[in-house]
């Protein structure tokens, strides 16, 4: 039930994310959700879009840095306290958290997804089923 | 197991090695002054007469002899005996300025094959094995040197010169060559193409090899130990003051004996000329003994290596040598401490990464600062801050452990730091722009 994000690695200097989107647009990357993490030096462009393989592929030909990263999505009910309890059940099961980050729809109306990236995938997901969360899937978001 | 050449030589008591020196440096000064215009000016500024030089003590009163010397007195000009006595000629190969070409008697190319026939001895071998000399032969002295050594020695000597690799592997598996010489980088070369065409070490029958002319690291080493399943020793050289066989490794691998009977070895500081003490990490300078065509006094190499003169487990008496560390030219003083970019980049090379970067050092509130730029490719790249944060930490760790200073280390994206035509700009000292 893992979804398959793209990271990329660039330099924090002006210029190098306009770079980087201009070149997924270009080569017709479809994206579904983007996030930036940054330090002084450097950015980690994360991004969920519909052919992962395909889009690494094309980035590491134009010389990008970049990797495939397992994470997963959970959609949030549209409640108060619907993410505390996702966090809560991740970190009863001893699961961490390295980061998370949420996208809107645009496959089905109004539903709010979060991503996340943690230490153990497998453990993350099967303690959220056992819960009754559902997983949503590649496809659920294409 | 002691493999010597000439023993009573190689393994001489210090006493006998001083007296051997002081007598061939104070007749070679002597030769030099009475035969070399050019380096009769250098002494005669010096205030220096041939008479001053009696023993190894008195090396420090010599002026020094640079490459730039060589270019300006070439191409005869520090001719030492007159060209009819003369058989042979070397030449550097010229990439970093003008050529030096150096001169032999037949006396000369004697003792240079006498200094390699030890060095193959020293690997172990005797005139029952049989050499591939991989080395390019010509105005190089790699071919000629290690050719001559092993016909001294009296081995089938196969004068192969380098390329055609295929060929290489075909006279290994039909002649059954026992002992290869080359650069290590073909070595490296010979070792990827025999596991590319199907076959092992065990197809071939070499045992060792000699492997020098070019800067290499341990991790080198073990690679090519590895596929070409043999022990592999360095040699250390240089054209200007033979070829190889200046200084060759043992079984010990600890270090290169210098073959003394036939050069003193100085380390200097690069900076002042002062002659430091063994042990201590300098510019390497060689006087020779006995050439006579092409004889130099108090040569400046521009290697950084450190002497050791402890005993060696092989039992021979000869200094050791380092392996090059770098080039006095390259040399900045960061915070004191002398640091040379080859020594950034065996410690890259030693983590992973490649070896590519950047070195920029600069001064801020009186105090310098190191900053080094690495590339990371896709291969080590995780997607986490954190992960790249402790990729840089434990590389500046590994970096402070071999300078003694710590660096700040910045992680790149691969193919983000210029390369440039030839030689690549790898440091910038913005020290300059504040003095
Ligand atoms: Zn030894």
């Amino acid at each position: 039930m893992s979804i398959k994000q793209v990271s990329i690695f660039i330099e924090n200097a002006a210029g190098r994310l306009a770079e980087t989107t201009k070149f997924l647009a270009d080569n017709r990357i479809n994206l579904r959700a983007l996030s930036i993490a940054d330090s002084q030096d450097f950015g980690i462009v994360r991004i969920i879009c519909e052919n992962p393989e395909e889009a690494e592929q094309r980035l590491k030909e134009a010389d990008f840095v970049t990797t495939i990263t397992d994470v997963f999505a959970v959609e949030l009910q549209d409640e108060a306290g619907s993410l505390s309890k996702v966090l809560f059940i991740l970190a009863a099961a001893g699961v961490s958290v390295e980061y998370t980050y949420a996208f809107l729809s645009t496959k089905k109306e109004g539903s709010a997804y979060m991503i996340f990236r943690v230490n153990d995938n497998d453990a993350a997901i099967q303690a959220l089923k056992d819960k009754g969360i559902a997983i949503t899937s590649q496809k659920d978001i294409f | 197991m002691a493999n010597y050449y000439q023993p009573e030589i190689e393994c001489a008591s210090e006493e006998q090695r001083k007296a051997m020196q002081d007598e061939r440096l104070a007749s070679q000064v002597k030769h030099v002054y009475e035969n070399v215009e050019y380096y009769r000016k250098l002494m005669d500024e010096k205030g220096v007469k041939p008479e001053d030089v009696q023993t190894t003590a008195d090396l420090y009163k010599l002026p020094f002899i640079s490459k730039a010397d060589l270019r300006e007195a070439y191409p005869y000009g520090l001719l030492a005996t007159p060209i009819e006595e003369c058989v042979e000629i070397h030449s550097t190969s010229g990439t970093t300025g003008k050529r030096v070409v150096a001169f032999y008697t037949k006396e000369d190319v004697d003792l240079w094959h006498e200094c390699c026939a030890r060095a193959i001895v020293a690997a172990g071998g005797t005139k029952e094995d049989i050499c591939q000399i991989a080395y390019g032969y010509g105005l190089f002295t790699g071919g000629a040197g290690l050719d001559g050594g092993s016909h001294k020695l009296g081995c089938l000597t196969l004068p192969m010169s380098s390329g055609n690799t295929e060929r290489q592997i075909q006279f290994m598996q039909d002649l059954k060559s026992t002992i290869l010489c080359c650069t290590p980088s073909y070595a490296a070369y010979i070792g990827e193409t025999l596991r590319d065409m199907g076959l092992t070490p065990d197809d071939i029958s070499l045992k060792a090899g000699i492997f020098g002319a070019e800067p290499w690291t341990e991790e080198m080493r073990k690679d090519i130990e590895k596929n070409l399943g043999i022990k592999a020793y360095d040699i250390y050289g240089l054209t200007e003051s033979s070829g190889p066989g200046v200084a060759f490794e043992c079984s010990a691998q600890k270090g290169m004996h210098i073959n003394e009977d036939h050069f003193i070895a100085e380390i200097i500081n690069p900076e002042t000329g002062e002659v430091l003490s063994d042990g201590e990490k300098g510019e390497l300078v060689f006087t020779s003994l006995t050439k006579k065509a092409f004889p130099l006094l108090r040569y400046r190499t521009r290697d950084i290596c450190v002497l050791n003169r402890e005993k060696c487990s092989c039992g021979r008496t000869f200094v050791r040598m380092t392996k090059p560390m770098g080039r006095s030219d390259d040399m900045m003083i960061i915070r004191g401490v002398n640091v040379f970019p080859s020594q950034i980049e065996t410690v890259l090379l030693e983590q992973g990464y490649p070896p590519h970067y950047r070195i920029e050092v600069d001064r801020v509130n009186n105090s310098d600062t190191l900053d080094v730029y690495v590339e990371l490719s896709s291969n080590m790249f995780s997607d986490t801050v954190k992960d790249i944060a402790k990729k840089e930490k434990d590389l500046a760790g590994a970096i402070k452990t071999m300078l003694g200073i710590s660096p700040k280390v910045h992680l790149v994206p691969a193919k983000t730091i210029e390369r440039s035509e030839g030689k690549a700009v790898r440091v910038v000292d913005k020290r300059k722009l504040h003095d």
